[in-house]
């Protein structure tokens, strides 16, 4: 069993809906607003030093998820309890904690609280292309946290954090790649830079929302190592988002798989790929390619049929059921409530609820 | 496999960039060949020149890129040698294109049934009902409900938008589909339905096609014969069986090595380094710099190209007989 204190951070029923804009005529008919929920309601724990998964296709929340743990946009409902690091529960006066060592991370913090939060969860982004300003050196790029942070008081000492910061990334010589501008680098070297950006900060929980899905997949390897030895050197926490059962398999310790702004599934993660009990995680694993020629001889069996429906019009019941292959009467009209199959791995299908 | 009839037959194909800063060169000195309902794969890191080699095929390659040497043979015609109103005639009906990135390839203000009547009344004749009724007959094929030719691009996901754009390189029938990266910017699961797709196209359609991709797991699912290009050589070719199982090039296994599984939790490994900067690629053997097994020949001297038996042939140094 989970002691509470070995979680790092626990989300309870998480919501964040965007609203839509109404037309001109939607309005003068009175029809009342709408909105695409996102996140619909989903809770998990992140256990201290594990690496816990968000899987799921494009469109199910998995990144509004990442974003609203970040607090880089404002949840609509829902609690998170998050365990400052030892270093900054020095830093913060005694009444913020809600339990032990836990702040409530969606409540209205003072800005200084807030700010030492933003530093202790940080989030790295799948685009590095995207994610490096373009006009700025990498230099300049890894010092504006520090900046921000006032971390470092003079720009030698600075650099000195920059530079171990750089070699921690295995960016050698650092003196060389201060100077050089992100287009003079290739792309798995953005994102060594995105990384060390990240953990300049000296974060305790990262959110890593598909850091190695724009990259070749020979240096794929790379990126997914070195978050690996900078989690054990540094005792840090993440949650990786991933469309990708196969990046999931080799760096994940637990797995929650989404479908549309809800969890369908949630457990270990070899126990989740060698043994998926929702229809929707069994597609997904058996969607996934592996290099077997012999596999161009034969069709892959994929149960689920189509395409993941826009999230502003989710269907009725459990989300899944006009692509599900075992779609029951209750299915079309009831949410299927998360049931634990085996100890520590919940399913979300009426499958398995026992009538 | 040889007694197949060659289809595409490309002979010491070169294609340069010339640029200010110096001649990029994207394809070098390649050569293979396609059979008729064969695919080839054809994997190697961003900036190997594998997208270059793919337009080139379709006399495509952007400016200042250009053919400089070599023949492109489909179907026995040179497709070097072409004008560019007889290469007009030629794409789409010899050989078409699927693109990366399906969702910016459809024209956002028209609708599909028009994209696809254009073809073909262009290159066939066709009156506007024969043409929709091709186009009917396209669609389906490729598992779309017909009723979307009323529909516009942005009306779509992007697996149908996929599915639309294999349906138009599959309007006219051509003997060769070369498919560049079709399905990376999609789900897995809608990966799996169009890999399912374009398996029942190459045995129903007998068509051959050349899948260009970084990821070697989604060659498997498809292709009969590999090349693997590194900084715009072919540095190993061989049928699938031969590559995936019986990898002779340090390359191809580093790439085979750094391929994560679902049925194996042990280390994956990776190529250490980047691809070499293509207006001065390293003397020697072009992967010497990031080599395990590198010699002292690589350095300065280039591998002949050794025949390992049927149709696997390697470019390395490590497979010389002394």
């Amino acid at each position: 069993m989970i002691q509470v204190s070995e979680v790092k951070l626990r989300v309870e029923n998480l919501k964040k809906y965007f609203p839509v804009k109404r037309s001109i005529s939607e309005i003068l008919r009175g029809k009342p607003p709408r909105s695409v929920k996102a996140v619909d309601g989903i809770s998990f724990e992140v256990v201290e030093s594990d690496v816990f998964c968000l899987v799921g296709e494009s469109g199910c929340g998995k990144t509004t998820t990442g974003r609203l743990i970040a607090r880089l946009i404002e949840v609509s409902d829902g609690r998170a309890l998050y365990k400052v690091s030892k270093e900054v529960k020095e830093l913060m006066p005694q009444g913020i904690f809600v339990y032990g060592d836990y702040v409530s991370l969606f409540d209205k913090l003072p800005s200084s609280i807030d700010k030492l939060l933003k530093r202790e969860i940080q989030i790295i982004f799948q685009d590095p292309y995207g994610s490096l300003n373009s006009r700025m050196t990498l230099g300049s790029i890894l010092e504006e946290p520090l900046i921000i942070h006032s971390i470092g008081s003079s720009k030698e000492e600075r650099q000195e954090i920059i530079y171990k910061a750089l070699s921690e990334v295995r960016l050698n010589p650092p003196e060389e790649f201060v100077e050089r501008y992100p287009h003079m680098i290739s792309g798995g070297q953005r994102q060594r830079v995105a990384v060390a950006r990240v953990m300049i900060l000296n974060p305790s929980l990262v959110i890593a929302d598909e850091p190695v899905s724009m990259l070749d997949v020979s240096i794929r390897a790379e990126i997914l190592q070195l978050m690996l030895d900078l989690k054990s050197s540094r005792n840090l926490s993440y949650i990786f988002i991933t469309h990708d059962l196969a990046v999931a398999n080799y760096i994940c310790d637990k797995i929650a798989v989404m479908y549309l702004g809800k969890i369908v599934e949630t457990g270990l993660a070899s126990k989740i790929i060698n043994n998926p009990y929702h229809p929707y995680t069994k597609a997904l694993v058996a969607a996934v390619p592996e290099p077997d020629p012999s596999n161009r001889l034969k069709m892959r069996e994929v149960p689920i049929k189509s395409e993941i429906p826009s999230a502003a019009a989710v269907p009725s019941g459990c989300r899944l059921h006009p692509r599900c292959p075992y779609s029951m009467d209750v299915c079309k009209t009831q949410e299927p409530p998360i049931i634990d199959v085996e100890p520590e791995h919940g399913v979300a299908c009426w499958l398995y609820v026992k009538r | 496999m040889g007694s197949l009839r060659t289809v595409l037959d490309v002979r010491d194909l070169r294609v340069y960039y010339r640029t200010l800063a110096g001649i990029v060169r994207a394809v070098d000195e390649v050569s293979f060949t396609v059979g008729e309902a064969e695919v080839l794969g054809l994997a190697g890191e961003s900036g190997c020149g594998k997208s270059t080699l793919g337009y080139s095929l379709l006399g495509l390659v952007p400016p200042p890129g250009r053919i400089e040497g070599g023949n492109v043979l489909i179907d026995g015609i040179d497709v070097t040698k072409l004008s560019e109103d007889e290469l007009r005639r030629i794409r789409w009906s010899k050989v078409s294109m699927v693109f990366q990135g399906a969702m910016n390839v459809l024209n956002p203000v028209y609708t599909v049934e028009k994209q696809l009547v254009e073809v073909l009344t262009f290159h066939k004749g066709f009156s506007r009902r024969e043409a929709v009724k091709s186009a009917v007959e396209a669609l389906v094929q490729v598992g779309l409900n017909p009723e979307l030719l009323k529909r516009y691009p942005h009306e779509l996901s992007g697996g149908m938008k996929q599915r639309v754009v294999i349906a138009m390189a599959l309007l006219l029938k051509p003997k060769l589909v070369i498919a560049d990266e079709p399905t990376t910017a999609l789900d897995v699961v809608i990966q799996a339905q169009i890999m399912n797709l374009l398996k029942k196209i190459k045995t129903e359609e007998k068509t051959s096609m050349i899948f260009i991709t970084h990821d070697l797991s989604i060659i498997a699912e498809i292709s009969d014969k590999v090349a693997i290009m590194y900084a715009g050589k072919v540095v190993e070719l061989g049928s699938s069986e031969e590559i995936f199982n019986n990898p002779k090039h340090p390359y191809t296994q580093g790439l085979l090595r750094s391929i994560p599984r679902l049925g194996y939790k042990g280390k994956i490994t990776w190529i250490p380094g980047v691809p070499p900067d293509l207006r001065r690629p390293p003397i020697g053997c072009r992967f010497n710099p990031r080599c395990p097994y590198v010699m002292d020949i690589c350095r300065h001297k280039e591998p002949p190209t050794i025949e390992m038996g049927g149709e696997h042939r390697v470019a390395c140094w490590l497979h010389t007989k002394k």
